[in-house]
């Protein structure tokens, strides 16, 4: 067993790390919840940490191995919250259990995520750069746009779904039946949702999101991927088809911030399309860039501390997001510029080279 | 009539863009960044001009200012926010962007961002979250056809302001030797700078011509919309992108199509599809054309050497 | 060194029909180009390319600079599309394919400006070069199942094995880019090789290296030839390289051939001469 652990390279042995640490700050948070040592903000925090958590290491799979920009990833979890409420809502007479409605909620989360990502990624993909990252920008935004406009309601004839297009429908429009409840009420978004999420249902969405990011990545799948990231034409040349594995990389992505995104939806009474804008997409790039490109476990832990770091300056009250972005500039300067690294390096003592691949 | 009068809106939205689009337009082209924190330099243009403009026309000018006056106190006011934001411009750039020349797209794009958000956390500070009633520059109409057709005259001078700003930096790229500088800049830095061309001034210099009209743009927005918000730029400058990668990124005749065509798309679809979904409408035409001219309308297409 | 490697040959199936290597011109050739042109900008960039390779050839693209040696092989491996003429790999005519697919039809190269994956191992370029011959799908990689583990090995045991070509086991872990030039030639050598080509075009193979690196590079070709039974065309400057190996040579000038034949044949042309040195005056 000893020699099993020293034979492993490096990158398993981060990827171990990487899930080990996850465990353990599960079972510490659990502990401490269960002590009653976390204030009801902290405790709130949670489950939208498991969610910000998927969203940053699936985005990390599109931008970091990948290599594309993408600026509309909230518009997958927007996809993921509203078809996992329209779920959790309409099945709760048939399948009252919650655990397995959750389950159910998230799985039609990833599927619809999925779905779209493979629209949306197949005539996108082949543009290149900063084209792409516009288009998926634009993406994002019209996904907003159309969830801002749905009205969606359940009665025993099962889903009534109508566009609000020119803005004169209401609910009433959807002719629901008795015992009729209202799902999503266009800009108002959706409210009245029962709270079946829980830190519990995020641990495993997380070490899930882990095994397959990782999984992917260490992978036949996952090699041609960074093969295209690093070097297009070179992947083209020794026999890789450049479209698919980079649809691949994509709908992965897409189908974890889905699920993500229907447990994000459904740990809020109330959720509405304004909530996953491009500053939702901007956010979660940020941890995933600060974290490192690539890199997964540095993911996790930027996404933790960025989340809870406004947080914790709320004391300075109203400086704190001024506060944030002189964080966010100057950590960008400190790890990016040659100088700034240098004036480190000399300061702190030079850490082991990593392993050659763990992008 | 009724078209007509949409298409002067379109027109006149889309001269604002057009503007915006230009700044976005010049950076990109120079130093291959999206600047993120254009829009909020719009904002900060608007702020200026707005705190000037109630200061003049509150303690300097008297009770009953005559036109010329007036006139030329607001041009001073939008002066002012023009040189406020080239040396904002400038700062910025020389500060947050500069040391991040040689560092990767992506570092950059998220430096941008957090300037954005420091500009409007800041701007939230001094100037309150409240929105300011914004006085437009210039009031009154136009009106045409016996009453059925009305033109503002913030609309007009929109659409020739954004003509003088188009013509002007055409002229000065083309032909002035900090144009032609520029444009070897973009080309390939490297260079530029074994030409003698003083890169670091070439691409300050972009960003204050750039943030210059974000300033003006700032002022014709909020005399567009009147309110004026911490945020009020965020939203235009992620259309101006659009509308400059729209009509090709790096070009600007292209920044300018884009622009006026984008106003035009938007103002449409607002009158005759829906105004909840104009934007979705705008985006999807953007991926439709990108999907077409994958370089945008205007762009050059640039094939990748093997 | 690598001897037992070549012994075990399992990795690459043996084409039957070439077991002893020689010069089979005329039988079964692995490429043909018949009237191979592309226009630039209305600009004959390469025009009326004609040539035929054998199955276990080591051929040579020479010409002056600008030639459009690289663009032959841009046509070949479609990186461009020709404007006018047919490839054919193996009998099969390569119009409408994908560089990808043109790699899988049997096709491999290495680029004048190297092309590695920069921040994947060593190892894992190669094993990117055996995508095709590594057979499992996205899904049984996510789930880890048996097939994972079974293929995962032999790309490693494949990959270490190509590698030794060259010596290079020890240098799996290492990153790519961090390679010297000359290690980041070979390594794209063997990258290609992973692909199981039946014809590998090198591009300038021994640009950058000293006089004795180049020698061991001209060895270990014909080693690769012997060991493989493939076919070798390549683009070098090198003429003792090209002289000294290559069993058949086109030169290129202007786009066009001006003159096809062996080692001694090329060496006497008269039009080659002017090519590459100028006309000599008269008197």
């Amino acid at each position: 067993m000893k020699n099993y652990f020293k034979n492993m390279k490096t990158i398993t042995k981060v990827d171990y790390a990487t899930y080990l640490g996850v465990i353990a700050a599960f079972v510490i948070v659990t502990l401490l919840q269960s002590a009653g040592m976390l204030t009801r903000s902290m405790t709130g925090m949670l489950v939208p940490i498991c969610c910000y958590i998927c969203m940053a290491v699936s985005l990390n799979l599109t931008v970091g191995i990948l290599g594309e920009l993408s600026l509309g990833h909230a518009g997958f979890m927007s996809v993921g919250a509203f078809s996992g409420v329209i779920v959790s809502m309409s099945l709760q007479s048939s399948v009252p259990n919650e655990l397995v409605r959750l389950v159910l909620a998230l799985v039609m989360g990833a599927i619809l995520a999925a779905v779209v990502g493979f629209v949306v990624g197949i005539p996108v993909l082949r543009l290149r750069g900063d084209y792409l990252a516009i288009v998926t920008l634009a993406f994002g935004e019209i996904i907003k746009g159309i969830i801002n406009c749905l009205l969606v309601g359940w009665d025993e004839n099962g889903l009534h779904i109508a566009l609000n297009i020119d803005g004169t429908k209401t609910m009433d429009s959807l002719h629901l039946g008795e015992n009729s409840i209202q799902i999503i009420k266009g800009a108002q978004g959706a409210a009245g949702n029962h709270r079946i999420a829980t830190f519990t249902a995020g641990f495993v969405l997380v070490m899930i999101t882990l095994i397959i990011v990782l999984n992917l990545v260490r992978s036949r799948t996952g090699r041609a991927v960074m093969a295209i990231r690093d070097n297009r034409i070179a992947a083209e040349s020794v026999g890789i088809n450049v479209t698919k594995y980079k649809l691949i990389a994509f709908v992965t992505s897409a189908a974890l911030a889905g699920a993500s995104g229907a447990l994000f939806g459904l740990n809020y009474s109330s959720v509405s399309a304004d909530q996953f804008d491009f500053n939702t997409s901007i956010l979660v790039l940020v941890y995933v860039v600060l974290g490192g490109l690539g890199n997964i476990w540095g993911s996790i832990i930027a996404t933790v501390v960025l989340y809870v770091l406004p947080e914790a300056l709320r004391e300075f009250s109203d400086y704190r997001m001024l506060a944030y972005a002189v964080v966010l500039i100057l950590v960008m300067l400190a790890t990016n510029n040659e100088c700034f690294k240098a004036a480190l390096s000399r300061v702190i003592p030079k850490r082991r080279k990593g392993a050659a691949a763990n992008g | 009539m009724e078209f007509l009068s949409y298409l002067i809106t379109g027109i006149s939205l889309g001269s604002i863009y057009a503007i915006i689009a230009l700044g976005y337009t010049m950076v990109y082209g120079i130093a291959k960044m999206l600047n993120f924190a254009h829009g909020d330099v719009i904002m900060v243009g608007g702020y200026v001009a707005f705190y000037s403009m109630t200061y003049a026309s509150g303690s300097l000018l008297g009770d009953s200012p005559s036109a010329v006056a007036t006139g030329l106190s607001t041009l001073v006011c939008v002066l002012l926010a023009m040189a406020v934001c080239t040396v904002l411009g400038i700062v910025i750039e020389g500060l947050a962007y500069r040391p991040l020349r040689e560092a990767g797209s992506l570092a950059v794009l998220i430096t941008a961002i957090g300037v954005s958000y420091f500009l409007q956390n800041a701007a939230q500070l001094l100037f309150g979250a409240n929105p300011k009633n914004f006085t437009p520059v210039i009031s009154g109409q136009l009106t045409l056809f016996g009453g059925q057709l009305r033109i503002s005259y913030v609309a007009l001078l929109t659409v020739a302001a954004c003509i003088v700003i188009m013509v002007c930096l055409t002229l000065f790229t083309s032909r002035s030797k900090m144009g032609k500088a520029m444009r070897a800049c973009s080309e390939d830095k490297g260079a530029a700078q074994l030409m003698g061309i003083h890169v670091n001034r070439t691409i300050s210099m972009t960003f204050a011509i750039g943030s210059a009209l974000a300033a003006i743009a700032g002022v014709l927005l909020c005399s567009y919309s009147p309110v004026l918000l911490p945020t009020t730029g965020s939203m235009p400058g992620i259309k101006a992108f659009t509308a400059a990668v729209f009509g090709g990124i790096g070009s600007i005749p292209g920044a300018f199509l884009g622009g006026i065509l984008l106003g035009i798309i938007e103002s449409m679809a607002q009158a005759y599809i829906s105004t909840q979904l104009s934007n979705a409408i705008l985006f999807a035409v953007l991926i439709v054309v990108l999907l077409v001219k994958p370089s945008g309308l205007l762009g050059k297409y640039v094939p990748e050497k093997v | 060194m690598a001897k037992k490697v070549f012994e075990k040959g399992k990795m690459v199936p043996v084409p039957s029909h070439s077991i002893i290597p020689e010069r089979d011109l005329y039988k079964s050739p692995i490429l043909e180009c018949s009237h191979l042109g592309i226009d630039f900008g209305g600009l004959a960039a390469v025009k009326d390319f004609n040539i035929t390779v054998g199955r276990t050839e080591i051929a040579g693209l020479i010409g002056p600079n600008g030639a459009g040696k690289t663009t032959v092989f841009n046509l070949l491996t479609k990186v461009y599309h020709p404007t006018r003429g047919t490839i054919l790999v193996d009998g099969m005519d390569t119009a409408g394919k994908t560089p990808a697919q043109v790699n899988r039809m049997g096709i491999a190269r290495t680029f004048q400006n190297i092309r590695l994956f920069n921040n994947l191992s060593v190892e894992d370029n190669v094993k990117i070069g055996l995508h095709n011959q590594t057979r499992y799908n996205a899904l049984s990689g996510i789930l880890r199942l048996p097939n994972y583990w079974k293929q995962e090995k032999m790309a490693h045991e494949s990959a270490m094995e190509l590698l030794s070509i060259f010596d290079m086991q020890d240098l799996a872990g290492h990153k790519a880019g961090s390679l010297p030039y000359g290690a980041q030639r070979r390594l794209e050598i063997v990258r290609a090789l992973a692909t199981n080509p039946s014809l590998l075009l090198l591009d300038e193979p021994a640009a950058g290296m000293n006089p004795s690196e180049t020698v061991e590079l001209m060895e270990n070709i014909v080693k690769i030839r012997d060991t493989f039974h493939i076919a070798i065309m390549l683009i070098e400057h090198d003429m003792n390289l090209v002289m000294g190996i290559c069993e058949g040579i086109c030169v290129l000038n202007f786009g066009q051939i001006i003159a096809k034949g062996t080692a001694e044949e090329i060496q006497n042309n008269p039009v080659v001469i002017e090519a590459y040195l100028g006309k000599q005056k008269e008197g």
